[in-house]
C-alpha cells in the first residue's frame, strides 16, 4: 500500500550530469506536480540555477507525470524560450507549448488617485448618505401618514417583537452596566465632598447627572451597540437572500415593513430602558453612599425628589425617545447599503454602530445646548 | 524507464463499512464502495437522501459516525475539518452555488489557492489564472468583475476554475448544473468532459441530471433507503430491479434520455 502510494506521488527530481562532451545535461525525474513542486524549494533554487548557468541540454524523459502548473515553472525557469537540447515525452511537450503560445493581455491602466478625488468622493459620499437619509424620513413621513389614516394597517406583530429584543431582552446588561456605573460616580464623587464635609451633595450630583445625562446616554449606547448593529445585519442579509426583493415583488414596502417598526419600537423602548438604566445607577450610587458616606438608602430616597427637579425627568425620557430614532432610522439606513458580499457587510454594520452612538452624543450636545435653562435648581 | 500509468494506482475514493447519524436520524447505512481513478461517479438519489452528506464527507467537511474513507489511498481524519493542507490539495471542490469569495474579485478567487500554497511570483500566478480563464471559457476582461456580478453560469465556471488551479487528482462537484439553462448546462458538461480528457482527473458529482449521467458519467451509483443500491455502469444501473431504480430511471422523463 505505501509502495504504491509513494510511487503514485514520486517526488520531482533534478540532476545535472556531465555527458561524454563534456557538456552539463539537466535531467529531470519524477512525477511533477505543482503541490510537490512548491512543497521543495530547494527543486526550485536548483532549477533555477541550471537555468542561470545555461544549461543547454535538458532531459525530460523520465518526468513520470507533468501538470501544466509545474510546467510552467519549468518554462519560467527557461526564461520563456526552449533550450537548445531537450528530450521530452511528446504530450509534455505540448504542455510547455501551450505556455509559449500564451499571450499575456496587457493590463488595464491604473486610475491616478489624487488627493482632490479622494475629498471629492468623501464629499460626495457624505452627500450620498445624506441624500438617502432625507428619502428614507420623507417614505416614514408618509408611511406614518398613511397608517394615521389606515390604523388597521399598523405592524403590531413587527413592532412587538423589536420591543421584546431590543428592550426585554436588553434589561439584564443594562441594569449591570448602569449599576456598576453609579457605584463608581458615587464612590469617586464621595472621595472629593469628604474633603469639603459636603457629603449630603452626593444625592444632588448623582441625581442630576444620572438623570438627566448618564441614564439615557448610557442606555442608547447599550441599544446602538445590541440593537443597532443587529438590524444593520439583519437588513443585510435580507439583501444578500433576495428576501428584499421578494417582499418588493409581493408589493410590501421595505420603509413600512422593516423601517416603520424598527423606529416606533425602538422609540418607544427607549425611553423605558433609559429609566431602568436610571434606577439601577441610582440604587448603585445608593449602595456605595451608605458604605463609604453612611448615608441611609431612606434619607436618599427622601431627598432625591427635592434636589432633582421633575423636569429631568421628562428631558431624559424626551432625549431616549430621539436617541432610539435616530439608532433605529441610522441602523435601516446602512442596513440598506449593504451589499450582497461579506466585506460590505462587516464595513457598513460598523459604520452603523459607529455613525449611531455619534449621532446620540451629538443629539445629547444639541439637547444640553437648548434646555440650559431648564430643569435647574 | 517505461512509464506507464497504470495497476498502482491507489483507489481514488474508498468507503468502508461507513455510517452516518446524525442524532437519531440515520444518514448512511453500511456504505463501501472503491472509485477507480480516472473514472467520473455520477452520485444519484432522491432529495435528502444523504448524497450532498457523502460528498461532504470526502471532502473531510464531515465525518462518518462509523467506518473509514480513505481519498488517494490516504485515511481520512477522524474529526471533521482537520485535514491537513496536503490531502485537501488534492481534490478541488466545485460547491453547489459556488461558493465564491464574495470580496474578492475573479481573478483574485482563482488565485487564491495558490497564494495559500505560499507562492509569491505574481507572473506565475498570472499566466496560470489567465489560462485557467481561459481554459472554461471566460475572457480575461471578466477578471476584475466582483462574484456579484456574474451570472449563475459565470458563478460556475469561475468555481470550476478555482477547484481546477492547483491541478486537483480528484475532482467534486455538488451539482454542477443545477440552476444552470440547458445551453450553458450543455456547455458547461462539454467543458468538463473536455477537461476530463486532458487533464486525467477523477470526478464524483451528485447530480439530478439524467443527461450528465447519459453523457459524461463512467460510472452510476444510486442511493436510496441510506443505503448504497448498486454502483456500476449505466447500463447496468439501469438493469437493476430495486423499485427506486423503477421510479428514477424508467419514468416518462427519464425514458426520454436514455431510449434516444
Amino acid at each position: 500500500m505505501t509502495d504504491k502510494a509513494t510511487d503514485f506521488q514520486a517526488i520531482p527530481q533534478l540532476e545535472t550530469v556531465q555527458q561524454a562532451d563534456g557538456q552539463f545535461c539537466a535531467v529531470l525525474s519524477g512525477s511533477w506536480h505543482l503541490c510537490a513542486v512548491v512543497a521543495t524549494p530547494k527543486l526550485r533554487a536548483l532549477l533555477q540555477q541550471c537555468a542561470e548557468n545555461a544549461v543547454t541540454h535538458w532531459d525530460l524523459r523520465s518526468v513520470t507525470a507533468l501538470d501544466s502548473a509545474a510546467a510552467l515553472i519549468i518554462w519560467r525557469a527557461w526564461g520563456g524560450q526552449w533550450p537548445a537540447y531537450v528530450q521530452i515525452k511528446p504530450e509534455h511537450r505540448q504542455l510547455l507549448q501551450r505556455w509559449q503560445a500564451q499571450v499575456l493581455p496587457n493590463p488595464p491602466p491604473k486610475s491616478n488617485l489624487w488627493i482632490g478625488q479622494g475629498i471629492a468622493d468623501s464629499i460626495g459620499s457624505v452627500a450620498g448618505h445624506l441624500r438617502s437619509l432625507l428619502i428614507l424620513q420623507g417614505q416614514l413621513l408618509l408611511d406614518v401618514a398613511y397608517l394615521l389614516s389606515h390604523p388597521k394597517a399598523i405592524p403590531w406583530a413587527e413592532i412587538s417583537i423589536i420591543i421584546y429584543d431590543a428592550g426585554v431582552r436588553a434589561l439584564g446588561i443594562t441594569a449591570l452596566v448602569g449599576f456598576l456605573i453609579g457605584v463608581v460616580l458615587s464612590y469617586l464623587s464621595a472621595l472629593q465632598l469628604k474633603m469639603f464635609g459636603a457629603e449630603i451633595y452626593i444625592i444632588n450630583i448623582l441625581g442630576m447627572s444620572i438623570i438627566r445625562e448618564l441614564g439615557p446616554l448610557l442606555a442608547a449606547i447599550l441599544v446602538a451597540g445590541r440593537s443597532g448593529s443587529a438590524m444593520t445585519a439583519q437588513i443585510g442579509i435580507m439583501r444578500v437572500t433576495e428576501e428584499l426583493d421578494a417582499l418588493s415583488a409581493m408589493g410590501i414596502a421595505h420603509s413600512m415593513r422593516l423601517v416603520l417598526p424598527k423606529i416606533a419600537a425602538l422609540s418607544l423602548v427607549m425611553p423605558l430602558l433609559s429609566e431602568w438604566t436610571n434606577v439601577a445607577a441610582l440604587l448603585g450610587g445608593m449602595v456605595s453612599a451608605l458604605v463609604t458616606l453612611d448615608i441611609s438608602m431612606g434619607q436618599f430616597v427622601m431627598k432625591l425628589p427635592e434636589v432633582v427637579p421633575l423636569a429631568n425627568v421628562f428631558i431624559g425620557l424626551g432625549k431616549s425617545a430621539v436617541f432610539g430614532l435616530a439608532i433605529a432610522l441610522l441602523a435601516c439606513h446602512f442596513g440598506f447599503r449593504i451589499k450582497p458580499n461579506t466585506e460590505s457587510l462587516g464595513i457598513e454594520t460598523t459604520n452603523s454602530v459607529v455613525a449611531s452612538i455619534t449621532a446620540v452624543i451629538m443629539i445629547d450636545a444639541v439637547f444640553a445646548i437648548l434646555l440650559m435653562k431648564v430643569g435647574v435648581p | 524507464m517505461t512509464a506507464s500509468p497504470s495497476p498502482v494506482l491507489p483507489n481514488a475514493v474508498r468507503f468502508e463499512q461507513v455510517w452516518t447519524r446524525f442524532g437519531d436520524k440515520l444518514i448512511h447505512q453500511n456504505i463501501s464502495f472503491c472509485l477507480q481513478q480516472g473514472q467520473i461517479l455520477g452520485l444519484v438519489g432522491a432529495s435528502g437522501c444523504g448524497k450532498t452528506t457523502l460528498l461532504r464527507e470526502i471532502i473531510g467537511l464531515q465525518t462518518p459516525s462509523q467506518g473509514n474513507i480513505f481519498v488517494m489511498g490516504k485515511a481520512l481524519p477522524k474529526q471533521a475539518g482537520h485535514l491537513d493542507l496536503q490531502t485537501s490539495r488534492l481534490s478541488g471542490v466545485l460547491f453547489q452555488k459556488g461558493a465564491l469569495f464574495s470580496a474578492l474579485n475573479v481573478f483574485e478567487n482563482i488565485a487564491f489557492p495558490l497564494r495559500e500554497l505560499g507562492i509569491a511570483d505574481k507572473g506565475f500566478i498570472q499566466h496560470l489564472v489567465i489560462m485557467k480563464l481561459q481554459r472554461v471559457g471566460l475572457t480575461t476582461s471578466d477578471a476584475g468583475l466582483m462574484p456579484a456580478a456574474l451570472s449563475g453560469g459565470m458563478v460556475k465556471r469561475v468555481a470550476l476554475a478555482r477547484a481546477l488551479i492547483l491541478e486537483p487528482s480528484l475532482l467534486l462537484l455538488d451539482e454542477p448544473t443545477s440552476g444552470l439553462d440547458p445551453i450553458a448546462s450543455e456547455a458547461f458538461v462539454s467543458l468538463l468532459s473536455e477537461l476530463y480528457g486532458e487533464l486525467n482527473f477523477t470526478v464524483v458529482m451528485v447530480t439530478h441530471d439524467l443527461d450528465i449521467l447519459r453523457d459524461l458519467c463512467t460510472e452510476v451509483a444510486v442511493l436510496a433507503d441510506h443505503q448504497l443500491i448498486v454502483k456500476a455502469a449505466l447500463p447496468t444501473v439501469l438493469a437493476c430491479p430495486h423499485p427506486f431504480i423503477g421510479q428514477f430511471f424508467h419514468n416518462r422523463r427519464a425514458n426520454r434520455v436514455f431510449c434516444n
